[in-house]
């Protein structure tokens, strides 16, 4: 078991030391960001002096490994566009994202489960065959196409929710939370459904197609022959058994949310780190896309130790 | 009054093609503290029984006509909740395979407790304590530990036990046992028998006892029903249906059993029905290779073969924990012989025949096919040569036909893989092949689902025949089929070995059917070759403990007399 946890932390680290590498081969590769950082009249001095100053003159190896050392600071370098650090900005922006992604995350997975469990129940009843239509929707339209139906319906026609932004914030410390205020609540709602519609299809259809799956296992039967209550059979028996292959799709997926929030964020005009990005891509703003990127790749490799350290935790198979 | 009682119960099941009568009309009546077995071929029916009486059938299975009695009272056409409230309270149900019938991801307590406190009224104490006495009473050693257990944590036979207990938890007055043994060792096999015997008695259970292995019957059963085609078409008591069976299926069922008192130069088929298979291996000669063996020199040379297997992984070299599955094992195969292999689960025989046809790399030891080195997988050209001189039957004809394959792409794999034929010469092969196995030519346009096991298993061997190999390596091949089926199996083997003058290892479990196949056999006990000698001497006189308690747990069918010798 702790032998386990090691080689998956191990391999971890080694994932995030290549991911790395890509994100500081963009400073090389992606242009001369001293071009882009000084202006027409400069000259060929200032431009040396830029280059010493941000360390660009010395070999490869030593600018990744400068590189690394201020990345596990937190110091991410420069913004070229706005001149702050790096961290900072992210770290001003990271609240907003992360909040669309927790409530939209929650109503993927709740909702996901709650109706594959049902359908998976009832097989054939109307319920399940409507659910099953508006899913099959809800999996084949795009989320910008999703999001801004929603838009045309809740803001333009109704005029119940707002189309854009945050709504009023509340400082809490360094973070800013939308959950305190009605307009912050309100704004919430658009977003986080067309965020966690895809997901929420998407889980629901797993859960469904492996509780069916596993109803027809001889334990089940077993559990039917021995006359525990359908109750217990299906939420006890059959749901902790769904979950195990469910748990890897759903923790990739999670993932996901935060890192693909970039097309809802510019739908929405959600002031989040996705937002953040795409406007970096347009400036070509190198430091920012690289944090973006390691910022994402620390994420994907967190849920999946996570992911497989919760396979341990349900399944006895798995240990010692 | 009986304590369960069937009449005439029908059960049908509609389809799109129409109703099919799964039972037809069965009688059937148990008493308490009685076992009463219920025998037939796959498909007679005898499962529908059992899941008609828990109230369990497969949807769109009904109950067409008839009635199932408890006590005198009716319990079929109870509504679910009343059903529910007698099933595992009144019924019981022991499922086959002890694997797949516990929940993986309980523990053994969890589900006996859950079981316990949905029927009776009693404490989470008394529930426990309830538990640990019945995993004490089904002979599972140090209850207090193992209670905590998960189910992957035993061993199959330890396992039935845990299932005999979940189904004792609330004294039930019937206890049906679907097959419970089927999946077990023989040595195990016995035990657990004997378990439900003991249970039967002691709290005067009636036991419903389906299986399909006569052995099992004549060693175990008070009474007997014999089924064929969902219609009951003998019933009475053991010792009359299996001395002198009335019905001409039962006789011929019976017939169909090999002995393992006596060695017939072939197995006897059912022949019930017209449903035997002409086969015709003997015209596969013609076009078959003449290899010239030398009688002299081993075939097939297994030197000090050793294979370890990882237990438990760990980060570091020492943390490992290494398992022996095979442990310095050698033997010779002489050219045209049958080289039996018997031994219990875990004793190492199917890694014996993997490390043979070089799927395990050796971790020692060494094999050499007709003089030449075969066990170094790194030699590709040697690897190809010899893949093509030994082919494989494994046990399980539904998982060993890729699905999605029509029968002729399966059977014309190797040789295509080998490019042996092209063109018009494979499909001629592939159509001669199936035609001599007995399944004609056209069943190359189908695809495996179409074909029962039996059948299955016949594409299996002409997919064996289809380089022209001079070794086969058969693992379990009958294990999961029928007897009636078994016997055409087998039969068709003897006749490679007699027409083709093929070579062959033949693994299995069954003594008696060991001792029909095949002239040397070798015994393993836990990754150990304990004895080798010729079949007849190793039947009529055993040299180590170990062969003889295999001998002695045999099911046999004693009272049966001997078989006509069929052929």
């Amino acid at each position: 078991m702790f032998s386990y946890i090691v080689r998956r932390v191990l391999q971890s680290v080694i994932v995030l030391f290549v991911v790395g590498l890509v994100a500081f081969a963009m400073f090389n590769f992606v242009g001369d960001p001293i071009d882009n950082m000084l202006g027409q009249e400069r000259t060929q001095e200032d431009i040396d002096r830029l280059r010493a100053q941000l360390g660009l003159d010395q070999p490869f190896p030593v600018q990744y490994w400068k590189f690394l050392m201020n990345a596990a600071d937190g110091n991410m370098g420069v913004s070229y566009r706005q001149g702050r650090p790096v961290t900072d900005i992210i770290a001003e922006r990271l609240p907003a994202t992360l909040e669309l992604a927790l409530v939209s995350g929650f109503l993927a997975l709740f909702f996901g489960i709650v109706l594959g469990v049902v359908t998976a129940i009832r097989r054939d009843g109307w319920l399940t065959n409507a659910v099953m239509t508006v899913s099959l929707v809800g999996v084949s339209l795009p989320t910008f196409l999703i999001g801004i139906l929603l838009i045309y319906v809740f803001s333009v026609e109704l005029d119940l929710l707002p189309s854009f932004g945050r709504g009023e914030v509340v400082q809490v410390g360094n973070w800013t939370t939308g959950f305190l205020t009605a307009s912050g609540l309100k704004a919430l709602i658009l977003p986080a459904i067309t965020l966690g519609l895809y997901q929420m299809t998407l889980i629901m259809r797993l859960v469904r197609s492996e509780m069916m799956e596993v109803l027809r296992q001889d334990y089940v039967r077993f559990a039917r022959a021995r006359g525990l209550s359908e109750r217990l059979i299906n939420f006890r028996h059959a749901l902790k058994n769904t979950m195990v292959p469910v748990i890897t799709v759903t923790g990739l997926q999670l993932g996901s949310i935060i890192a693909f929030a970039i097309i809802t964020e510019t739908v929405f005009q959600w002031p989040g780190v996705g937002l953040l990005f795409i406007n970096a891509v347009q400036f070509v703003d190198v430091p920012v896309m690289a944090a973006y990127l390691m910022m994402i790749s620390v994420l994907f490799v967190g849920i999946n130790l996570i992911v497989d350290l919760l396979y341990v935790a349900i399944d006895p198979r798995l240990r010692g | 009054m009986s304590l369960l009682n069937i009449k005439n119960l029908t059960v049908e099941f509609p389809t799109r093609r129409g109703v099919f009568t799964a039972v037809d009309a069965a009688d059937l009546s148990v008493e308490p503290g009685q076992i009463h077995g219920l025998v037939g071929e796959s498909g007679a029916g005898k499962s529908t029984i059992g899941a008609a009486i828990m109230g369990l059938l497969e949807r769109p299975g009904r109950i067409a006509q008839g009635a199932i009695e408890l006590q005198g009272d009716a319990i079929s056409g109870l509504d679910a909740t009343a059903m529910r409230s007698l099933r595992g309270r009144r019924i019981s149900m022991i499922f086959q395979d002890p694997l797949t019938s516990l929940n993986p991801l309980f523990t053994v307590r969890q589900q006996l407790v859950e079981t316990i406190r949905a029927h009776l009224d009693v404490s989470e104490a008394e529930a426990n304590k309830r538990a640990r006495d019945l995993i004490d009473r089904v002979g599972i050693p140090d209850p207090d530990s193992r209670l905590d257990q998960y189910p992957h944590q035993f061993s199959g036979g330890m396992r039935q036990r845990v299932v005999i207990a979940l189904a004792l938890c609330s004294e039930p007055e019937v206890i049906i046992a679907d097959e419970p043994t089927t999946a077990l060792d023989v040595s195990v096999q016995a035990q657990i028998l004997d378990l439900i015997r003991e249970l039967a008695n002691e709290r005067q259970v009636g036991v419903i006892l389906i299986t399909h292995d006569m052995g099992v019957i004549a060693d175990t059963t008070d009474k007997v029903t014999v089924m064929y085609g969902g219609k009951v078409v003998e019933t009475g008591d053991t010792s009359q249906v299996i001395g002198a069976p009335r019905h001409e299926y039962t006789q011929s069922l019976i017939a169909a059993v090999p002995r393992p008192q006596r060695r017939l130069h072939r197995f006897p088929q059912l022949s019930y029905g017209g449903r035997e298979t002409r086969f015709a291996i003997e015209d596969l000669a013609r076009s078959w290779p003449k290899v010239e063996n030398d009688p002299s020199r081993p075939l097939l040379e297994v030197k000090g073969v050793t294979k370890t297997f990882i237990k438990r992984q760990g980060l570091l070299p020492w943390d490992r924990d290494y398992f022996t599955a095979v442990d310095n094992v050698s033997f010779d195969i002489r050219p045209g012989e049958v080289f039996g292999v018997v031994g219990e689960s875990g004793s190492g025989k199917s890694t014996i025949a993997r490390m043979i046809s070089g799927l395990y790399q050796l971790d020692g030891g060494s094999v050499e096919f007709d003089g030449k080195l075969v066990s170094d997988l790194s030699d590709k050209a040697r690897q190809a040569e010899y893949r093509k001189e030994i082919q494989m039957i494994f046990q399980d004809p539904y998982s060993s036909l890729n699905p999605r394959m029509r029968v002729d792409q399966i059977v014309a794999e190797p040789i295509r893989h080998h490019r042996l034929l092209d063109g018009k010469a494979v499909d001629q092969r592939v159509a001669e092949l199936l035609e001599r196995v007995g399944l004609g030519a056209e069943a190359a346009f189908k695809y495996p689902h179409e074909f029962s096991g039996g059948q299955r298993q016949r594409i299996a061997i002409a997919r064996a025949l289809a380089t022209q190999p001079r070794f086969l390596i058969c693992d379990e091949p009958t294990s999961a089929l029928d007897v009636s089926i078994q016997a055409q199996i087998l039969n068709i083997l003897k006749d490679l070995q007699e027409h083709l003058g093929l070579t062959m290892l033949f693994i299995s479990h069954d003594l008696p059917v060991v001792r029909q196949m095949c002239d040397r056999v070798a015994v393993m006990k836990a990754g150990q070759l304990v004895e080798l000698q010729e079949t007849e001497a190793l039947f009529n006189a055993p040299k180590t403990d170990y062969t003889k308690s295999l001998l002695d747990l045999m099911p046999r069918l004693e009272d049966l007399g001997d078989a006509p010798d069929g052929a």
